[in-house]
């Protein structure tokens, strides 16, 4: 590998900014990146992570501020650009690395199809020679005759680093790679990092997790509300980081914790979400609010999909005030009063803004259709009615009940999801990623939307500890163990929710 | 879709006035092609502004439109509908069987055609919501096997009064009276039968998606089916739904081809699918709708209808009509999807 026996490569940026409208995702952030180093890279969602990343790949444009490579001005305006340059990102998703119907072998050699460096003509001999070549100058044993479709989470990881690799990559980008992996690959993942790091590569790790960064990085800088915020060298203080992350003590960081008395309007006793998954317990009481946080890939999100019906249950009791539950589909669950707003909400929530449905009224008043409508016909003025209830109560900001939905920000779109499932009060809410690209005000207000709701069991899944301690009264973690309290307020707590182990 | 971040090349210098022109242009581009295409053909041939033009005009793309009805139904849960003209053409064979061999009478015949559009809506239904094959090559492949499927009972041969069935014998039963009407006869002798059947389609089907509970489900599984069954929306029963009314309707079509021609013709349904399909895309540009829509489908089949006639009348030659029709849709798409962008 060239890449090994060049001077070592040097990223740095100086007072980068960029905002989008009015919010301002980096406000001036000063980096470096030598070759040879992993450094790690924490913030809490909308602390400006992907904005810096997109920078430093050329997806966007910074507003101000200077990138320099090597000492020479880098000011990347495509992905490809970037790469030319030797500054590749590898995607927490996964199945961008590659595309079903190749075979792994295929995909290794995409970036050269795609240039015209592999000539014309292919033969399987000659396709299989070169991608051998680059599996060898990586290091990695990659099934090169297997269907892309058919590797697993890890092994595309290492081939989206061995793409970059062959691209003659020297700073890689990696966001969360471990999301998607157990501990075994995880540990072989690092062991490689470690490798290309001792080959010069500079390397930035994205990452909540603590006990990746202990591992390898060996300094940490921390984002939060677009600015560096603090960074840290070996031995790194992850309290202190973490503490930096969510800008406040981690003692006495809980301040949203109510004690909430009465039956549990949910149960579950000894539910298993997989085969081979644990068994989990957990009660939810009328008028709580409990928020499950833990890793990405922990089955949160299963979790809710489960309690709504949208995944059967693979084995264990669920209870609806004291009655068994066992939903068959969503719209048996929202019958009985179980709401969910899933996660990511443009997939799984809203319409096209130029089909019926896709107005702010029409979109809070899709799963209510039956109950507003029983005559089967429509009345516009029944649904603008509740749809300006909402904005009142929310604080929707939006030109009203009629407006489009993509002429609302990230936050209000979000607000009017959780309005459609506020507009009939359920039994039990159940919120996936609430806060998901969603402003600091925004979510104050979703927050306080969902807190207010009393009668209400409320069952949140959120990847963000700080998001956690913000609207939850209580808090409990998940991972590949199964539930655990998650003891609050204590730095311990802190790092059991970034993933550390004790 | 239209959630795609905006790249416009265009100077942001465009004033509100031109704005608001440009957007009533994109809304009425049809409309206003529509009344060019009356006022150029009437300047050349008064004949064309006849009352007895326009019933011509509209009874020629009657059949047309309900199919193209039946696509944009199933293009309002995310599908397409390919089976439509196969289901039309079999369903012509399929009620002049009835009649001519069984002896039906149009009651009789008229409830089969439409029970065997059913089924065969039903049949796609299953082949897309249980089996899971994508609906574009379900109804595709549906389409092949009525085009074949049709041919068999008569071995090939068109069916009139006569027929000579493939055992040797003949039958003799004839086409009852009362189901030729439904092709032939004219309400108050002004309005023939197949427009009242086609605004009446229309106007009904216009209510169902545009103003019911279930058009807005149908139009919640099209436009994001995984946020529609989160929210409580049965859709594979909306998607058999959809299926069902297509087919169904498409067979309706067939019955007013035979009723018509009054013989079951083997090549009837040639280029009923492609002329529904265009009018349903002209739908889309219809008020720049951009997605499906019952009254731009309507409207995209007249436009068509008004355009073939008017031709004829100057005496363009046939051959020339499949041309015409295929640069409508290109242009009026164009300008839906090219204009659009650059004013949201």
């Amino acid at each position: 590998m060239t890449a090994a026996e060049r001077k070592p490569v040097a990223l740095r940026g100086r007072a980068i900014a960029k905002r989008f409208g009015s919010t301002r995702a980096l406000s001036g952030v000063d980096f470096e990146l030598a070759g040879g180093e992993i450094v790690g890279l924490m913030g809490a969602n909308g602390a400006g992570k992907s904005t810096l990343v997109n920078i430093l790949v050329g997806a966007t444009r910074a507003d101000a501020g200077e990138l320099s490579l090597d000492g020479n001005p880098y000011r990347p305006s495509t992905p490809g650009e970037a790469a030319r340059a030797g500054v590749v990102a590898i995607h927490q998703a996964t199945d961008r690395a590659g595309a079903p119907g190749l075979t792994v072998a295929e995909t290794l050699l995409i970036d050269r199809f795609a240039n015209g460096r592999s000539g014309f003509f292919l033969s399987p001999a000659s396709i299989r020679r070169q991608a051998a070549a680059i599996a060898e100058a990586s290091g990695f044993a990659l099934p090169l005759d297997r269907d892309f479709a058919d590797v697993g989470p890890a092994e595309r990881q290492l081939i989206a680093i061995a793409r970059a690799l062959a691209s003659q990559a020297r700073v890689l980008i990696l966001d969360e790679p471990t999301a998607s992996l157990s501990t075994a690959e995880s540990e072989r993942l690092f062991a490689i990092l470690e490798g290309l790091a001792a080959r010069g590569l500079a390397i930035l790790y994205i990452s909540h997790r603590t006990q990746d960064l202990r591992r390898l990085a060996s300094r940490v800088l921390v984002l939060r509300g677009g600015r560096a915020a603090a960074a840290f060298a070996r031995p790194i203080d992850f309290s202190a980081a973490l503490e930096a992350m969510i800008g406040r003590p981690l003692a006495g960081a809980h301040i949203a914790a109510r004690e909430v008395a009465g039956e549990a309007a949910l149960e579950i006793s000894a539910l298993r979400l997989r085969r081979d998954g644990p068994s989990l317990d957990l009660a939810v009481r009328a008028g709580e609010v409990v928020a499950i946080t833990g890793p990405l890939g922990a089955g949160k999100s299963r979790l809710l999909l489960t309690l709504f019906g949208a995944l059967p249950i693979v084995a264990g009791d669920i209870r609806l005030d004291g009655r068994p539950w066992r939903p068959r589909n969503p719209a048996d669950a929202i019958a009985a009063g179980v709401h969910m707003a899933g996660e990511d909400r443009r997939r799984t929530s809203l319409a096209p803004a130029d089909w019926p449905g896709g107005t702010l009224s029409a979109a809070i008043a899709l799963p209510h259709l039956r109950r507003w409508f029983p005559s089967g016909f429509l009345r516009a003025g029944v649904e603008r009615a509740h749809a300006v209830g909402a904005i009142r109560r929310l604080g929707i900001r939006a030109s009203g009940p009629d407006a489009r939905l993509d002429t609302l920000s990230g936050g209000n779109q979000q607000k009017v999801v959780l309005a459609r499932w506020q507009a009939v009060e359920p039994r039990l809410m159940l919120l996936d990623e609430p806060f998901q690209g969603v402003d600091v005000g925004a979510r104050a207000d979703i927050a306080a939307a969902v807190r207010a709701q009393s009668g209400v069991a409320t069952l949140i899944a959120t990847s963000d500890p700080e998001e956690a301690l913000e609207v939850a009264d209580r808090i409990v973690f998940l991972d590949d163990r199964g539930l655990r309290p998650f003891s609050a307020p204590t730095a311990d707590a802190g790092l059991a929710a970034s993933g550390v182990s004790s | 879709m239209s959630a795609a971040p905006n790249v416009s090349s265009e100077p942001v210098a465009a004033s509100g006035g031109a704005r608001r022109v440009g957007g009533f242009l994109r809304r009425g581009s049809v409309f206003l092609l529509l009344a060019l295409l009356v006022v150029v053909f009437a300047a050349a041939e008064p004949a064309f502004l006849g009352v007895a033009n326009f019933m011509s005009v509209l009874q020629a793309v009657s059949v047309v439109a309900i199919l193209a009805v039946g696509v944009t139904i199933s293009m309002a849960v995310g599908g397409f509908d390919l089976s439509v003209g196969a289901v039309a053409a079999s369903s012509v064979m399929a009620a002049s069987y009835a009649m001519v061999v069984w002896r039906f009478d149009a009651i009789e015949t008229v409830a089969l055609a439409l029970a065997f559009g059913l089924v065969v809506g039903l049949a796609n239904a299953t082949l897309i919501v249980v089996v899971g094959v994508p609906d574009l090559l379900a109804t595709l492949a549906m389409n092949f096997l009525l085009t074949g499927l049709q041919l068999i009972p008569t071995a090939g041969r068109s069916i009139a009064t006569g027929l000579i069935l493939p055992s040797g014998a003949s039958a003799n039963g004839a086409f009852d009276p009362a189901f030729l009407a439904i092709g032939r006869s004219r309400a108050f002798d002004v309005a023939p039968i197949p427009v009242l059947l086609m605004l009446a389609i229309g106007a009904l089907a216009f209510v169902l998606t545009e103003r019911t509970r279930i058009g807005r489900l149908l139009f919640a599984v099209g436009g994001n089916e995984i946020a529609a069954r989160l929210a409580g929306a049965r859709t594979e029963r909306l998607k058999t739904l959809a299926y069902a009314l297509s087919a169904t309707l498409a067979s309706l079509g067939g019955v007013i081809v035979a009723a018509r021609v009054g013989r079951g013709d083997v090549s009837s349904g040639a280029s009923l699918l492609l002329d529904a399909v265009a009018a349903s895309l002209i739908g889309f540009a219809v008020l720049a709708a951009r997605r499906p829509n019952v009254f731009g489908a309507v409207v995209g089949a007249i436009f068509v209808g008004v355009l073939l006639n008017g031709l004829t009348m100057l005496n363009v030659p046939y051959y020339t009509q499949d041309f015409v029709k295929g640069a409508v849709l290109v242009g009026a798409l164009g300008l839906t999807y090219g204009l659009g962008r650059s004013t949201t």
